[in-house]
């Protein structure tokens, strides 16, 4: 009797582990949804385009959200503007240099102020921001929605876990070399950005 | 008047008027001018709205100052050429 109740603790204990552990979220989304949207809002002069190249794994777990971490990438060369020329110059040396600085990376290492509700999770990340080679520390408020068993809905034939990511903050253009020189009258300092990510957890 | 002359002023005044009314009818843009217009579509599932680019034109104020531009110096070329009635007088 003591050994049945010991094996099937140890089963329990096992299975609990399993479904417990970390899910990996691939954030390369086939249909191309993900996106990340910038903002420079000047007096004279107010820019707005978008990042579509997004990649990068996330590790979630479901039932402890707050442990979630990862590594997003942004591919520099997808950021897009509808003025060619000023797409051009955005990047170009002076500005983002996508030549030499082919990505955009954010590391999320620790989620402060986290609540939970349902399937929703909300946070601080504090994470490290490289841009154009130039690496600070990043607070953002983010909002993570753990979408269980819906893969099958966006890819047929798959069966697995979504998580949608957002989070809006803002950066300074100055703080990471982005032609500095540039005047703030024309060019905002301040970088608004905005990102809608979904990755995904597929089963077999 | 020579013929020439009243053809720049005619030319200015057309490329003026289909400039402005190009620039009204493609929706007044008031930035830069864009050959690409963002188009969003909602993902039902994620919620996220994903952004695609369209190939479009849509001239800005840039565009219609380069045509204003071009419109006056078709009017200035025009003063070069002297009225028939003061070539006649001298």
């Amino acid at each position: 009797m003591k050994k049945i109740f010991h094996t099937l603790f140890a089963l329990t204990a096992v299975s609990a582990a399993a479904f417990s552990a970390p899910q990996t979220f691939d954030f390369k989304d086939p249909k191309g949804v993900n996106n990340a949207v910038f903002t420079l809002d000047a007096p004279l002069e107010a820019i707005t385009g978008s990042a579509s190249g997004i990649s990068g794994t996330v590790e979630f777990d479901p039932s402890d959200p707050g442990v979630a971490k990862g590594k997003i990438v942004v591919a520099a060369s997808s950021l897009h503007v509808p003025n060619p020329t000023m797409k051009e110059h955005l990047h170009g040396g002076q500005w983002l240099d996508v030549a030499k600085h082919g990505e955009i990376t954010f590391e999320a290492k620790t989620l402060k102020n986290v609540k939970t509700s349902g399937d929703t999770t909300t946070a601080d990340v504090i994470g490290t921001l490289t841009i154009k080679g130039v690496t600070k520390e990043v607070i953002a408020p983010v909002k993570l929605t753990y979408l269980k068993d819906k893969l099958g809905q966006r890819v047929p034939n798959l069966k697995g876990d979504l998580l949608v990511i957002r989070a809006n903050f803002s950066i300074k253009r100055s703080d990471y070399g982005i032609n500095p020189g540039a005047p703030v009258d024309k060019v905002s300092d301040t970088i608004e950005l905005k990102l809608s990510i979904a990755g995904a957890s597929p089963r077999s | 008047m020579t013929l020439v002359k009243r053809m720049l002023q005619i030319l200015a005044l057309v490329a003026a008027l289909a400039a402005a009314g190009f620039w009204l009818a493609a929706g007044a843009n008031r930035g830069w001018t864009k050959t690409s217009v963002p188009v969003k579509t909602l993902d039902e599932v994620l919620g996220i709205e994903g952004i695609t680019y369209e190939k479009r034109f849509v001239p800005g104020l840039d565009f219609l100052g380069a045509a204003m531009l071009g419109a006056g110096a078709l009017a200035g070329l025009s003063l070069l050429f002297r009225n028939k009635r003061n070539q006649m007088t001298k």
